[in-house]
């Protein structure tokens, strides 16, 4: 029966030979290695939950009164598009599982990634020749941030109400044009006309999946054209030969199984930890707030710049040269990203003058200063996140809110450096333990076939 | 009724039989791999658990129409499903199907020989020209200007050039302040250690310039500068509710019930806690706000109704480049 | 003789306030001279200057600096609430007062309630109906009023300077109370602000927050992203690494 079918595909689209070549692709072992997977998993689980809601969402920001099954908010006015997310999630049947799988699929996509790109990052996956993958790469991470964003501003729920104010307010403080993009893209000033949520709405289930498509394509086109990187365990590795297991048999079971065990976890949380209960926070107007609002957890990075910046405007007369948002929720930003992208340039510059080609990958000891540098930014990013929480911590723990707010404008930039330097120093001692240990292997080796040899 | 049997038959070899595929001699490509039964069982009976859970499903669907914790158990039964599935297949991987290590060449790092092919036939292809920058540049030109062309309509999205409408707001002289049904706020309305948000009369609530937030004062308490001090109508005194910083709404106010050991009273925003001082025009305490509270002048009208006296004394909302540029309008 | 103490003890009952809680508000006097004279001052008069006292039942450091409000004609209302929450005797002064333990049995708050209650007229202990009010209309004074201090499902949360607290372990007279008084920096409403009708349903949204509709399973604490990440990191992705280390292999070197 196999042949059979085997006769027919190949018959009709000749491509044996390929599904042959695919078959026998080689995949290096490492666990690490399937993080990315994981990611992608997670996108499949989007786009097809997603298309699910979409096909329920009404992108209108009309008012209309509330009379649905949910008492609390009874006869209070709400927007269109609130309502049927308010219906999806109390009305149709599997609505709110398939939209707290969703909204659960978007967290862990973007850990995912994150953490595809800590491994990429720390063992130099993205030297030469795999710069254009590493570019994809973050491309991707960083339109999955906007998207996730879009995604949940688009419920017009109290929260994310909050949160789209907060983006007006960054995107007009940039300098110079901010003022003409926030009206470009809001369609006036805040909150905008009705098309802004249509614009919201088309971004997020067509223009930006479309584009993560086509990037993630292009990604693992890339990736099987140069063949993954390997870690360098034994002899048989080297920039030339890849050794690792084939697609068929070995891999398959094992990537379709993971795909499974992804969406399996998506499903579970999705349907028993509860995600994003707009019910509760009602609907958004330009006068309420609630306290403890939060962005999704990707976004607690920009939160914590945006706590932690001093008040003032950079001013030239009348002029409002850098309004205060700009550094925390747009720079910041910026500079991660700059870094990000400049990093293979940056190092092969200045630090390591390697401008040769790699297809095996460091382990993070054998180069100390990229991870010391990585955990320093790491660090300086993490702590700049934890910023934008303390005062939940100040609730539980009676500290001072704003006396922790001084400790930390200090400390982001104080711990990184020491943190940095330890890594650094963990590193080359570390390093430094494994060549003494390969000295004592060989020296081992070399007394033993002595003694060989003069017993014979 | 044989042929029935005979499928029952058919049916139960299937599922129970320990069949293996006979394969014919020859060299082999997959290594052999001793079978495991004790695994297979394992993986056969995961799968079998996934098929009950994943057929769970649609009898939930079904018959569950009432059944408390609807979300948890759909959501249990597709999950583990797959995980279940997952876990099977996984087990088939590490236990069941071998797992080789073969060797094989990376790609070469790149084709010079076809790198001069192609750009032999580009450079003959173009022998032809006669003055070829002049032709590359008139087409690169029109290419570009095509692209100028096609990018155009997306400044329609706009307005891109109406920043005068950030200045607007619905607030004018003798506007009445209302609440958000509608009803017109009475300065007898306003207590101190309260406070009260209000809109234009008959404008938009949602605009950012509408609505305000009121707090009345004890006078000794005022310290406003000379330009603001008129702007309070018998202690009461009104602030832009949208927060200068980014934009959320200030619906934090800090009312001491005792003045000596607590702190003083104050305008917060939730967002990111800037806090402003309603008793000195709205100047910023703490957080990251770079631009103070715009404030409002209140009167009160012969019937006691609290109007504006006016537009707000600065822009309001979230600052950009030219918000200190000019007041609110109108005036 | 037996007849002398007899006329004695008739005439000093006659000379006693002639209300039928006199005893209780005796007792209550003595209480507060226990344990808060030394901050509320004599007749609770109030300390608006600063003075250094010492340690004493219910307070912790051996010197604090002792200010408070006067207490005339805050009525039974504020007495009960402050003393039925534990916010009063204040553990360390200069500290936002909290919920905390309650120092005293049910008479002796009754006691201390009915002595400042005749310190001077003020309101009596509210009697909230709850049941009357509507869930829908609460939800909407709450989002006005209530939300930018206590969050939205009364989860608690900060403001410059104070800690709004979460509101699930009041009851529904001393959320009444809590709305008329203000409590240190919480604003006042009053009933021009805040009907009692309008208070009977804002009530009995804030008991709905206490088991609010959680169709979507765990609910996290009702306070949205932050332990929504938690979840995202510690259980999903711990378990999706956990799954890649089964199937991968790790590193190893010969």
């Amino acid at each position: 029966m196999i042949r059979k079918t085997l006769k027919v595909l190949d018959q009709r689209t000749g491509d044996a030979p390929l599904l042959r070549k695919i078959a026998r692709y080689v995949f290096p072992d490492h666990w690490s290695f399937l993080l990315g997977e994981v990611a992608l998993y997670c996108f499949v689980v989007l786009v097809l939950t997603g298309t699910y809601l979409a096909l329920f969402y009404t992108d209108s920001t009309r008012q209309i009164t509330y009379h649905g099954p949910y008492k609390p908010l009874d006869g209070q006015k709400v927007s269109e598009a609130y309502n049927s997310v308010l219906n999806l999630s109390t009305t149709v049947r599997v609505g709110l599982l398939m939209r707290q799988t969703h909204h659960w699929a978007a967290d862990v996509f973007v850990a995912a990634i994150f953490l595809h790109l800590v491994r990429v990052f720390f063992t130099g996956a993205y030297r030469k020749p795999r710069e254009l993958t590493y570019l994809i790469g973050l491309t991707v991470l960083f339109v999955s941030l906007l998207e996730g964003y879009l995604g949940y501003s688009l419920v017009d729920d109290l929260l994310s109400g909050m949160g789209l104010a907060i983006g007006y307010g960054v995107a007009i403080s940039i300098p110079f044009i901010g003022g003409n993009l926030g009206e470009l893209i809001w369609h006036g000033p805040f909150p905008g006309t009705d098309v802004f949520f249509s614009r919201m709405y088309i971004a997020h289930v067509f223009l930006i999946p479309g584009l993560i498509g086509m990037l993630l394509v292009a990604h693992l086109g890339l990736v099987a054209m140069k063949h993954h990187t390997q870690f360098k365990q034994g002899p048989r590795e080297t920039e030339r030969k890849i050794v690792g297991v084939p697609t068929f048999p070995g891999q398959a079971p094992r990537s379709v199984g993971l795909m499974f065990v992804t969406t399996g976890v998506l499903f579970l949380l999705g349907g028993l930890a509860q995600i994003n209960p707009i019910w509760l926070w009602g609907p958004y107007h330009t006068y309420l707030s609630t306290n403890g609002a939060q962005p999704d957890w990707y976004l607690g990075w920009l939160i914590g710049a945006l706590r932690l910046m001093p008040g003032f405007d950079v001013v030239i007369g009348n002029y409002t040269l850098v309004p205060n948002p700009f550094w925390g929720g747009a720079l910041f930003p910026l500079v991660v990203l700059a870094f990000l992208v400049s990093w293979p340039y940056v190092e092969r510059r200045f630090i390591t003058h390697d401008y040769g080609y790699h297809n095996l990958l460091d382990r993070p000891r054998d180069a100390p200063l990229r991870t010391g540098i990585g955990v320093g930014v790491f660090i300086w990013v993490a702590l700049i996140f934890v910023a934008g929480s303390v005062d939940r911590v100040n609730v539980f723990f009676d500290l001072s809110y704003t006396a922790t707010i001084d400790v930390m404008r200090v400390a982001v930039w104080v711990v990184p450096i020491v943190c940095g330097a330890i890594a650094y120093r963990v590193c080359v001692e570390l390093a430094q333990g494994d060549e003494a240990e390969r000295r004592r292997k060989r020296a081992e080796h070399r007394a033993k076939a002595m003694t060989e040899l003069e017993s014979s | 009724m044989s042929k029935a049997r005979d499928l029952f038959v058919s049916l139960g070899v299937l599922l129970a039989g320990r069949g293996r595929a006979k394969l014919p001699e020859r060299e082999r490509i997959v290594p052999e791999k001793p079978p495991r039964p004790g695994w297979e069982a394992t993986a056969v009976v995961l799968f079998g658990l996934a098929a009950l859970s994943a057929l769970a499903f649609p009898f939930l669907y079904a018959f569950g129409r009432h059944l408390s914790h609807e979300t948890q158990w759909l959501g249990l039964s597709l999950g583990l499903a797959f995980v279940l599935a997952g876990a099977g297949l996984v087990v088939a991987g590490r236990q069941l199907i071998v797992t080789e290590e073969i060797e094989e060449d990376y790609p070469p790092e790149e084709h010079p020989e076809e790198q001069e092919l192609l750009a032999q036939a580009i450079e003959e292809t173009g022998d032809s020209l006669v003055s070829r920058r002049l032709f590359v540049l008139s087409l690169a030109g029109a290419v570009g200007a095509i692209g100028v062309a096609a990018v155009t309509p997306l400044v329609s999205l706009g307005p891109v050039f109406g920043i005068s409408k950030f200045f607007s707001t619905p607030w004018r002289r003798g506007r009445r302040l209302v609440d958000e049904s509608g009803r017109p706020w009475k300065a007898s309305d306003i207590e101190e250690e309260d406070f009260y948000t209000a809109f234009p009369e008959g404008a938009d609530e949602e605009e950012l310039g509408s609505p305000v937030v009121l707090v009345r004062l004890p006078q000794s308490s005022f310290d406003l500068p000379p330009e603001l001090a008129h702007y309070p109508a018998n202690g009461i005194v009104a602030y832009s509710k949208i927060c200068t910083h980014a934009g959320c709404a200030i619906s934090l106010y800090r009312a001491p019930l005792f003045q000596p050991d607590e702190p003083k009273p104050a305008l917060v925003c939730p967002c990111h806690y800037s806090t402003f001082n309603p008793a000195d025009g709205g100047s910023v305490q703490f957080g990251p706000a770079g631009r103070k509270l715009p404030m409002l002048p209140l009167e009160i009208d012969r019937r006691g109704y609290l109007r504006a006296a006016g537009n707000f004394d600065e822009a309001v909302g979230p600052s950009w480049w030219g918000v200190r540029n000019r007041k609110p309008s109108p005036a | 003789m037996r007849r002398l103490a007899l006329i004695v003890l008739v005439a000093l009952v006659a000379a006693a306030p002639a209300d039928a809680g006199s005893a209780q508000v005796l007792y209550g006097k003595h209480l507060f001279g226990r344990y808060c004279v030394s901050c509320h001052g004599m007749n609770g008069s109030g300390v608006t200057t600063p003075k250094s006292i010492g340690a004493g039942p219910g307070r912790e450091q051996a010197e604090q600096q002792a200010v408070a409000p006067s207490l005339q004609g805050v009525g039974a209302l504020a007495a009960d609430f402050y003393l039925r929450t534990g916010y009063m005797p204040l553990q360390r002064l200069g500290l936002q007062p909290r919920r905390s333990r309650v120092l005293f049995d049910d008479a002796q708050i009754r006691a201390l309630t009915a002595y400042v209650a005749s310190l001077g007229a003020g309101p009596k202990i509210p009697q909230p109906q709850p049941q009357r009010g509507n869930l829908s209309q609460g939800e909407h004074l709450f989002a006005d009023h209530c939300a930018g201090c206590h969050q939205i499902v009364a989860e608690g949360g900060y403001v410059t300077g104070a800690v709004p607290p979460p509101l699930e372990d009041a009851t529904a007279t001393q959320i009444a109370e809590a709305v008329r008084i203000g409590p240190y920096v919480m604003p006042r409403f009053t009933k021009k602000a805040i009907s009692n009708a309008q208070l009977n349903s804002l009530i009995a949204y804030v008991q709905y927050t206490k088991h609010p509709d959680d169709a979507g399973g765990w609910a996290l604490g009702h306070i949205g992203p932050v332990p929504e990440g938690l979840v995202t990191w510690f259980i999903a992705i711990a378990a999706l690494i956990f799954t890649c280390m089964l199937i991968g292999k790790r590193y190893r070197s010969e």
